[in-house]
């Protein structure tokens, strides 16, 4: 089993003086991930490249699993590393190499030589040729293709000699932690964790808040919750989940204004909470994951009334111009479905109404809630105060936190 | 207060039978099938068990086999009892309202070529004996009616229904599922005419994996499970050993004051029901048993009234509770005619005998403080 990997980023490369903020991000974001599993990883910085070392015994999908989870990371190759850099070491270890990972040999090949040290005694293109050679004859049934080889084998020299052909993709994006910090609407739905996902991507590190409205909200809707952030924490890092308790504030709506625009104004209100605790918690923006039209308060003009809530940042939705179905695609892709159509009812869907205005007139949304004047700021504080905290996906202690 | 109400879904352990596994689990560990001192003990304690449950269903020992519960007691009795039966006309008879226990495994041999009747039941949940006698054929290979309902506490007429089955039906065998009564009401299955009669210990303060199908003697029916051929080959694996004793010691005490017990619900329910006095809009669905009080609230949803409940420290459960957590609509419900609307708004109160008066004095309460104000607050 090889027990190295080479990871590869590309975004990150072009930051120039600012390069070694994202690769320290990145390394952070790796180790973050492997604490999962057991033994100790070596995560390095050697020269401009990114090694993972695995321990003696460890879990193979396991840790292509974590890497496949990191942000930043393009692809990364498994890979043999070797300290003795000589050409019959390197010779001996290429063919090695095929013989334990391939089931097969019976393809076109070429040897990629990359000579890093420009003091070794033979160039790439011999080494090349030397390297060829000896697979060949150890391989009498594969044969050398430059022009479109099958498999690549790749041998960098360097400090140490680097073996690999097989390259898995990476998540992409930007490594968690170069872009600040945003706070993410989570509901219990398909949508908001993919929203979650989409910013994370981007190196951009994800608050959330919950609302809650028991009894009409079970407490098994929360633990689903909690569990969307707890898979979207496995890219993102560590998700700090604000649990805020929306009934009464829900039922004062309800009794107060028409029913038809009860979502409309419960959806602003929400925004208004988020924005309070995203602006104490150093967070620049808010992310949910509404798509336009998919239901009736993401009507163009719904998000347009919705979004004159927030007066402070600006409102992500990375959703927006994706279908249901690509949103589950996606959903799928980052394993939040299962989770998400689990049936419990969140606060949204309670008390909705048979027929909710689609084509809200932002005056009159105001003016209805003119009506709440007398009690809405004590509840909003009253809501702010008992925040419940729920920090998911906790780094272990003694690791750095964010 | 803490008040728990869902005694039907589970019931706490007795503390006796949990000293008792204890001891079974941490001393005398050992595997009945061994020959040495510990495996004999441990074979000992099957054996009193046994003599307990034997005694208590008035049965020989030989037609006692200790199950992983009540749904394998089923599935067995259901499943076993086709499987060697079918030579006979492949013909089963159930009821609407039978527990899920039973209803799928009858559903799994309909896919496989049986044919299955269901009889319908009136609004308090009855079966018809002349539908059972006119579904009824000589060669009718099974036919498989509960005891007491668990979702609104009917009681099926299971003397009459035995007795029609013998009379037209020599041959055919008659599978009780008795999980939501032994131990509470007597049904002895040689009075019966019960051929096959399922038991569950966890909802009479025993523990949960345990449960025992009482099968009379040359019943011919297969095994679903094979392996070491413990229990006479009918149901291998290693026996529970600490909680077949925990089981038997449960029914015993349960069993000891079967007839006070079933006063002391009466009172539990009818002060719990006076306390609702002045309750608009509500109903109470079957009943016979004092311990299942099912309860159709108009206006308010169960679920939302669940979890009112439970912030006050008030357990119920929502319909049908213990088969999922899945909001499904109860066929239960449907079958005695609920209407559609008030399918949703149906929550479940389910005694134990460890219930008191008080804890239902405050559970009334709770009902009368929380219903006004969810029906404040409805979908319009």
């Amino acid at each position: 089993m090889l027990h190295s990997f080479l990871i590869k980023y590309a975004e990150i490369g072009v930051k120039g003086k600012n390069r070694y903020i994202f690769e320290d991000a990145l390394i952070q974001q790796i180790k973050y991930g492997l604490r999962r599993l057991d033994g100790h990883y070596g995560v390095t910085k050697v020269s401009g490249r990114v090694y993972v070392e695995c321990p003696e015994d460890f879990d193979y999908d396991g840790t292509v699993d974590v890497l496949r989870h990191v942000f930043g990371i393009t692809a990364f190759c498994p890979m043999e590393r070797i300290a003795d850099r000589s050409i019959e070491s390197i010779k001996k270890s290429a063919v090695e190499y095929i013989r334990n990972n391939y089931d097969k040999t019976d393809f076109s090949f070429k040897v990629d030589t990359k000579r890093a040290d420009k003091g070794y005694p033979l160039n790439s293109m011999e080494a090349d040729a030397i390297v060829g050679e000896a697979i060949l004859e150890a391989f009498p049934e594969t044969r050398v293709d430059v022009h479109e080889p099958e498999e690549v084998i790749h041998i960098e020299i360097r400090e140490m000699i680097n073996i690999y052909s097989k390259v898995i993709r990476g998540a992409g994006g930007m490594p968690i932690g170069t872009n600040g910090k945003a706070m993410l609407l989570l509901s219990g739905g398909i949508d908001s964790p993919v929203a979650g996902y989409m910013t994370a991507k981007r190196g951009v590190v994800i608050d959330a808040v919950y609302f809650h409205a028991p009894p009409y909200t079970s407490e098994r809707a929360k633990q689903k919750v909690v569990e969307l952030a707890e898979l979207v924490s496995r890219y993102a890092g560590p998700v700090y989940l604000h649990v805020i308790n929306f009934t009464d504030i829900q039922l004062y709506i309800y009794e107060k204004c028409p029913h038809d625009e009860l979502t409309i104004i419960m959806r602003r209100y929400m925004m208004k909470i988020a924005e309070r605790i995203a602006n104490e918690n150093d967070c620049l923006a808010l992310v949910t994951g509404e798509s336009i039209g998919q239901v009736a308060s993401q009507t163009l003009k719904s998000l347009y009334v919705t979004d004159e809530a927030v007066k402070t940042m600006p409102v992500f939705r990375p959703l927006i111009g994706l279908d249901k179905q690509e949103i589950i695609d996606i959903s799928e892709k980052i394993g939040t479905y299962e989770t998400s159509i689990q049936p419990y009812e969140d606060c949204c869907t309670i008390f909705v109404a048979k027929h909710p205005v689609t084509k809200p007139n932002l005056k009159v949304i105001k003016h209805s809630e003119e009506s709440l004047s007398e009690k809405i700021d004590e509840m909003l504080e009253e809501a702010l105060q008992n925040d419940e905290l729920i920090i998911v996906g906790k780094r272990s202690s003694g690791e750095e936190d964010k | 207060m803490e008040c728990y109400l869902d005694n039907s879904a589970t019931t706490a352990l007795d503390e006796e039978a949990a000293e008792l596994m204890k001891k079974i689990s941490v001393i005398n560990f050992g595997n009945p099938s061994s020959l040495h001192h510990r495996g004999f003990e441990a074979q000992q304690y099957i054996k009193e068990a046994v003599r307990e449950l034997s005694k208590l269903l008035r049965c020989s020992e030989k037609e006692v086999f200790f199950t992983s519960g009540g749904t394998e007691s089923n599935n067995t009795a259901i499943i076993g009892a086709a499987i060697n039966n079918r030579r006979r006309d492949k013909h089963i008879i159930t009821t609407r309202i039978e527990h899920a226990a039973v209803a799928r495994p009858v559903k799994f041999l309909e896919e496989r070529g049986y044919k299955a009747d269901f009889l319908e039941v009136d609004g308090s949940g009855h079966i018809d004996l002349d539908e059972l006698r006119d579904k009824l054929t000589p060669d009718t290979l099974l036919v498989s009616i509960m005891h007491v309902n668990n979702e609104i506490g009917a009681v099926e007429p299971v003397l009459e229904a035995g007795k029609i089955i013998k009379e037209k039906s020599p041959g055919c065998l008659f599978h009780v599922d008795d999980i939501q009564g032994f131990g509470k009401l007597k049904l002895i299955p040689k009075d019966n005419n019960i051929d096959l009669l399922s038991v569950s210990a966890h909802k009479l303060h025993g523990p949960k994996g345990v449960g025992l199908l009482y099968v009379k003697e040359k019943t011919n029916i297969s095994p679903l499970i094979f392996g070491g051929g413990q229990q006479s080959g009918f149901r291998s694996g290693t026996e529970n050993v600490p909680g077949i004793a925990g089981f038997a010691l449960a029914a015993k005490k349960a069993a000891a004051n079967m007839e006070t017990n079933l006063k002391r619900f009466q009172t539990l329910k009818d002060t719990f029901l006076s306390g609702l006095s002045g309750l608009e809009g509500f109903n109470i669905n079957g009943g016979d048993v004092p311990y299942i009080i099912s309860l159709t609230v108009d206006g308010v949803r169960a679920e939302v009234l669940l979890h009112a409940l439970e912030e006050k420290g008030v357990y119920v459960s929502a319909g049908s509770a213990c088969s999922s957590n899945k909001p499904a609509v109860s066929e239960t419900l449907k079958a005695v005619g609920v209407k559609k609307e008030a399918l949703d708004s149906t929550v479940r109160v389910s005694l134990s005998r460890y219930n008191t008066e008080e804890e239902m004095i405050y559970a009334s309460q709770c009902f009368m403080d929380i219903v006004p104000q969810l029906r404040r607050f409805t979908r319009r």
